[in-house]
């Protein structure tokens, strides 16, 4: 069965939301998917324990509701080709047509390996948010957040809001780098103010710059951790660790269809002109999958790619300022939260790299790419098909990450059954 | 501060929870890991936006789902590893 639409949207986030409005403001009839079942990505995820309140802008959900975007939740795409997605839903495969393709698949967060991360009670520090957001238990628990950027503020304030004890924050960052970044934020100054809530809310919560988790204690959870920082090295008991080194694009999709990518430092990107056109005809690319810039870019870069994408030039010259203007944030941002090398190398010989097939890092020496290590180890050859090792093996200078292939995701064996699937998106299968 | 609650049971256990929260939740209010490693060590969530897969579980008798991607259902049968 196959569905055409006008325009399809992949991510239901800031760049998404807003390119499925643009795109929907003129006529077009746009698909908006999303692997999770309500829209907001992870910026604008609900919170169970408010109830109905939604924090998505009312303006981007409003079209939704008018019925003029056909939304398409828990849904995940598991093979692509220029025009046309094979996705997956709980009720099972379809493939999805389009004239053009807007990708706003976000980001995800950067988890450094370090002895102990593998232990229940370590999550992401963006990870802990998600969690709480969606009825995690966090009353009265002991939680320490650390890692790196201004996501960590947002982690702790959300963990105390949820009923958590937050015992102290760690920036892996100098406090010099710190306080330059907080300087500058004048430029931004809906950013600046967010920064001052957040102050606000975190009074009586240590933030610790040059500060970093050296490893998790536990037996069958964590107990405790150790950090080291300014003042030494010392051991602190907890319940929960939230650890996140920045954000960093999820491009797998756009690399399957062949986008071109850059690379901004250790991590790819896709590359875009002015329009949020990819280097594929009819593919667009708007958001965290451009470069990590935050909501604020997404949301601009995705009105751009949803107008661009139904061709209304005028709409698309409109925006561009306002891109630059957020695009600088993302620049600054990435300048003084830059990672120490201290936090890449937090890795033992005997720590498990790959969480999935339980790969330590020792094993990995000798090979000098992902594949090789691959073939030999079955390092990144699990579910998470290497989002979470081979993103961290890359930031830590190992090698970059392999090439995706489909399906994305694990699929069910009915999806990858369907005769679009072999034809129309495994075009290096060998037939028999 | 919260809506209506639905019931699950995780394992056998019953657990009632506000809706609209994630199977990974629920496993979480029982204080559970949700698998064990091929080296038989536990696991939990760790992303909680579907990425890391550290929180597969059976749900309703079908295997390998995402905990943190499933909103729970009344009535609804978990089963994390043993």
């Amino acid at each position: 069965m196959t569905e055409r639409y006008d325009v399809l949207v992949v991510g239901a986030g800031p760049a998404g939301l807003s390119a499925a409005r643009a795109a929907a403001g003129h006529g077009a009839r746009v698909g908006l998917i999303d692997m999770q079942a309500r829209v907001g990505g992870q910026v604008w995820r609900h919170d169970v324990a408010r109830g109905h309140a939604s924090p998505v802008p009312r303006a981007l959900t409003r079209v939704i509701a008018r019925a003029r975007i056909e939304l398409l939740a828990r849904t995940q795409v598991v093979a692509a080709a220029p025009g046309i997605l094979l996705v997956e839903d709980p009720r099972g495969a379809r493939s999805l047509q389009a004239d053009a393709l807007i990708l706003a698949t976000g980001a995800r967060e950067l988890v450094l390996p370090f002895p102990g991360w593998t232990l229940p009670g370590v999550t992401g520090a963006g990870g802990l948010q998600a969690l709480a957001k969606q009825g995690w238990p966090l009353a009265g628990k002991r939680v320490v957040i650390a890692g790196s950027g201004p996501l960590l503020l947002a982690a702790a304030a959300s963990a105390r809001s949820h009923g958590a004890r937050v015992l102290g924050i760690h920036e892996q960052a100098s406090a010099a780098a710190v306080l330059r970044f907080a300087g500058g934020l004048w430029r931004w100054p809906s950013k600046a103010s967010l920064a001052l809530l957040l102050r606000a809310q975190l009074a009586g919560i240590g933030y610790r710059c040059s500060s970093v988790v050296l490893r998790a204690l536990g037996d069958d959870r964590v107990q405790a951790i150790e950090v080291d920082g300014p003042a030494g090295r010392q051991q602190t008991e907890c319940d929960q660790l939230a650890v996140g080194y920045g954000l960093l694009p999820n491009v797998e999709l756009p690399q399957a269809l062949g986008c071109e990518l850059e690379n901004d430092g250790a991590h790819p990107q896709v590359r875009t002109d002015d329009r949020q056109c990819t280097s594929v005809t009819g593919v667009f690319a708007a958001g965290e999958i451009c470069g990590i810039g935050g909501r604020d870019a997404a949301e601009v870069e995705g009105a751009i790619a949803g107008h661009a994408a139904v061709g209304e030039v005028a709409a698309v010259a409109a925006l561009q300022r306002r891109r630059q203007y957020q695009r600088a944030f993302a620049a600054h941002l990435q300048r003084y939260f830059a990672l120490d090398s201290r936090v890449l190398a937090l890795a033992e010989p005997e720590t498990l790299v790959c969480r999935c097939e339980d790969v330590p890092l020792h094993a990995l020496d000798g090979y000098l790419d992902a594949r090789s290590a691959k073939l030999a180890t079955r390092c990144g050859m699990g579910a998470c098909q290497g989002r979470i090792c081979g993103s961290a093996l890359a930031a830590m200078g190992r090698f970059p990450r392999s090439d995706v292939r489909p399906p994305f995701f694990p699929a069910r064996l009915a999806t990858l059954g369907d005769t679009n699937f072999s034809a129309d998106f495994n075009p290096g299968e060998v037939s028999p | 501060m919260s809506g209506e609650r639905v019931s699950v049971r995780v394992n056998g256990i019953a657990v009632e929870i506000v809706s609209g929260s994630s199977v990974a939740a629920a496993i979480a209010w029982l204080g559970l890991p949700s698998r064990r490693s091929v080296r038989g060590q536990w696991r939990a969530p760790l992303c909680g936006m579907g990425v890391c897969f550290e929180c597969r579980v059976s749900i309703d008798g079908v295997a390998q789902q995402r905990a943190c991607m499933v909103p729970v259902r009344d009535g609804m049968q978990v089963r994390t590893d043993d």
